[in-house]
């Protein structure tokens, strides 16, 4: 080994290692340490990180010492290892991970950057960068790991700092509960993933990807095993990405500080399930089945969310929804055989919902804690770099040219267009949804007049600039982040799709080729029309909530039926109250009026009871007679006497 | 001492297992029956001794030793003993004016 690639292994290695130092320094140190250091060490670990991340990405790039595969596998040491069967603690560094790890390092830090401004004073400073390093590390181990043990350590990682920093701030048994909710949610679609990499491991004896993904092109496209693991793989990716059913624990996560949902239930954990899938490309791509059950769920989980979003009043909660209708959108992608059009709206998501999420952050930050977009309003002028950043966000999101998402929302869409016009016609319905909700809570947050208090109003900053920086630098990104892969027709040189090519290629050949290859014209009156669709709704948004005032109109009894059902989420809560939750408390409530209270503490107590009665009966043989006593020692030798004399 | 241990072992084995076995269980009975807290005493110090004559006897009628001494050392422990069977007699006497088992009935549920 020369001492380049040597050099090379060493900094992949160090990268999940710096957040776990953060952690540890940060998590041991406890209040001990200064916030001042605090606020240098968080940040610092993952800047480092981001650091390696390059090195390493730049090194791919020149195609050095990697044997011409485009990967690097660099083993640690070995975990498991009995009878021939080997788990190791090893990474695998290819495009794929690679993208990932820039994502996570990248928008991570400024995050991390931002979080120093935004939660200065919070008693729980020092264990908040604590949280927040553990879980870049976790996050880092998913996408760096050579197999699905080691995607399977990440994978529980996050969900457990997912947990923390939604109770970040414990003292509230609202947000405890949310905390809750989500750790079980996501332990239900972690079953199937667990179940899943059981059944990858009876079915190839291995549990590294590419053991596994060299075995499996032996295997017929849609055998029935093939189909079943994809299911329950995709069942992790669910519970993961929030998609039907599993979503209802996003929205409730953002009981947690603003910096937490726009890194772990924005741009970077909740995309864990949209990297596993496309990841397992060739696993899901040889089971058709499934990929339709992808696509679908994805599609319906588009225009539910979206259309939830609409109605809702909490600033961070539709940019949750927004959250789900976008990682929709990577699923359908995904379900298509969009890999690349996924992962792209996978960064271009990351830049500016991050954005978003920053934003908002700082809106809330300058009116003291106010979540509640009604009592928002007028709001451009006194925070005006807030609002240019956040307007940026919006136009990004909706898709508008030139701006990053409509360069990879426009390849999703016109993919589906080439292979199904009806998903098409729904991702675009989509598409128009998304444009309006934005500009809906654009809108609502910084035009028309002030609707807070007084004291609100007398109060509005600016935030400091250290919570600017990361917003300016994320703005930049959502406004440039469409010319990593800009497409064909555009004289683009899709690098993004190159650059991942090697790890799609193999299962590119087994999808079904596309109904028709649309030329240059057909791809731009397909943009014209995505394109006049989301603009022309922006003016509608403008009409409804700025030039008219919401609460002076009058509404038809029917229109606010209409109303009412997605305001209320479409009930799904309290579906699921009713099918699942209520029944699991009144069994358990019978499990314990029967089986614990009624059937254990009987028997314990019964014990207990027996040998109490017992005790009493048999304490009058104690008479105190001495002469008693020798009798009974007498007749006692005598009886095992007797009793050996007869055995 | 050959000699002797053969005109001993002229008395069969079995008159000193008989004669041991009544004498211990006199001395049971002296215990169970007496009400004297001296006389249990010395019916306890009776079965002591038909034990002690019982290893004697099997000691010779094996030719070995052991058994003898194992003798002298039981009595040494049966004299430390009486002395404080004796001793706490004394003391019981002291408080109740009695030496009747009966009287110490007090320890009882």
């Amino acid at each position: 080994m020369n001492y380049e690639l040597r050099m090379i292994n060493l900094i992949i290695n160090l990268i999940p290692l710096f957040p776990l130092l953060g952690f540890l320094i940060l998590g041991l140190g406890f209040n001990r340490i200064p916030a001042k250091v605090a606020s240098v060490v968080g940040p610092g670990t993952v800047l480092l990180s981001f650091a390696g991340s390059l090195i390493v990405f730049f090194h791919l790039l020149s195609g050095h010492g990697t044997g011409g595969s485009g990967r690097i596998v660099t083993t640690l040491f070995n975990w498991i290892s009995f009878s021939g069967f080997t788990i190791s603690f090893s990474f695998l560094m290819d495009p794929l991970s690679l993208l990932m790890l820039l994502v996570i390092t990248g928008v991570g830090f400024l995050i991390h950057l931002y979080s120093v401004g935004y939660m200065k004073g919070d008693q729980g400073y020092n264990r908040f960068f604590a949280y927040m390093n553990l879980f870049v590390f976790f996050m880092l181990l998913l996408v760096m790991g050579a197999g699905y043990v080691m995607m399977f350590i990440g994978w529980e990682g996050v969900g457990l700092c997912s947990y923390l920093l939604i109770g970040f701030w414990f003292k509230n048994q609202e947000f405890n509960n949310a905390a809750k909710k989500a750790f079980i949610m996501n332990r239900i679609g972690d079953l199937g993933f667990l179940l899943g990499i059981f059944l990858l491991f009876t079915t190839f004896g291995s549990l590294n990807y590419l053991d596994i993904f060299g075995q499996v092109k032996e295997l017929n496209p849609g055998t029935g095993v093939l189909t079943v693991i994809t299911l329950l793989l995709f069942a992790g990716a669910v519970g993961k990405s929030a998609q039907i059913p599993l979503f209802t624990w996003l929205p409730d996560a953002m009981a947690g500080p603003t910096p937490v949902s726009a890194l772990i239930h924005a741009a970077t954990m909740v995309t864990a399930g949209v990297y596993m899938v496309a990841r397992s490309n060739i696993l899901f791509v040889l089971a058709p089945a499934t990929m339709t059950v992808v696509a679908v769920t994805g599609l319906a989980t588009v225009l539910f969310a979206a259309s939830i979003a609409i109605f809702q009043n909490d600033i961070k909660k539709i940019l949750a929804y927004s959250t789900i209708s976008q990682l929709g959108y990577m699923f359908v992608a995904l379900g298509m055989g969009a890999f690349t059009g996924a992962m792209f709206h996978l960064a271009t998501h990351a830049f500016f919902k991050a954005l978003l999420f920053l934003a908002a952050g700082s809106v809330i930050h300058a009116l003291g804690g106010e979540q509640d977009i009604r009592k928002m309003g007028g709001l451009g002028p006194s925070i005006n770099k807030t609002r240019w950043v956040f307007l940026i966000g919006t136009i990004a999101i909706s898709g508008i040219p030139p701006f990053s998402g409509f360069f990879s929302k426009d390849e999703i869409l016109s993919h589906l267009f080439n292979r199904s016009s009806i998903l098409y016609i729904f991702a675009l319905a989509g598409a128009i949804m998304t444009s309006f909700y934005m500009f809906r809570l654009y809108y609502l947050t910084f035009h028309g007049k002030f609707r807070g208090t007084a004291e609100q109003k007398h109060h509005l900053h600016e935030s400091p600039s250290v919570m600017l920086l990361p917003l300016f630098i994320l703005a930049g990104l959502s406004i440039a982040g469409g010319v990593i892969n800009l497409p064909a027709f555009m004289n683009g040189s899709a690098w993004l799709q190159s650059f991942l090519a090697p790890v799609f290629s193999d299962a590119l050949p087994f999808l079904k080729p596309p109904e028709f290859e649309p030329g240059p014209g057909l791809e731009w009156l397909l943009v014209a029309i995505s394109v006049v669709c989301v603009v022309c709704v922006i003016p509608v948004a403008y009409l409804w909530y700025v030039l008219s005032q919401e609460e002076e109109r009058k509404e038809p009894l029917w229109q606010s039926f209409l109303r009412k059902i997605p305001a209320n989420k479409y009930y799904i809560d309290e579906l699921y109250d009713t099918l699942f939750v209520r029944p699991v408390m009144s069994l358990s409530k019978g499990f314990h009026e029967i089986g614990e209270k009624k059937i254990i503490d009987r028997f314990v107590d019964g014990i207990g009871v027996l040998v109490v009665r017992t005790g009493n009966t048999i304490r009058y043989l104690q008479t105190g007679h001495v002469g008693f006593y020798v009798f009974m020692m007498v007749a006692g030798i005598i009886a095992v006497l007797i009793f050996n004399l007869v055995i | 001492m050959n000699s002797i241990n053969a005109s001993l072992q002229f008395v069969p084995i079995s008159y000193y297992l008989f004669f041991c076995t009544v004498l211990f269980c006199i001395g049971v009975t002296g215990v169970l029956i007496k009400r004297n807290a001296l006389l249990i005493l010395m019916s306890v110090e009776l079965m002591i001794n038909s034990i002690n004559l019982l290893l004697a006897a099997f000691s010779t009628y094996l030719n070995d030793p052991a058994g003898q001494i194992f003798v002298f050392f039981i009595m040494v422990v049966a004299a430390a003993e009486v002395a404080i069977g004796l001793a706490i007699i004394v003391v019981i006497y002291r408080t109740t004016h009695s030496i009747d088992i009966d009287i110490l009935n007090k320890l009882k549920w």
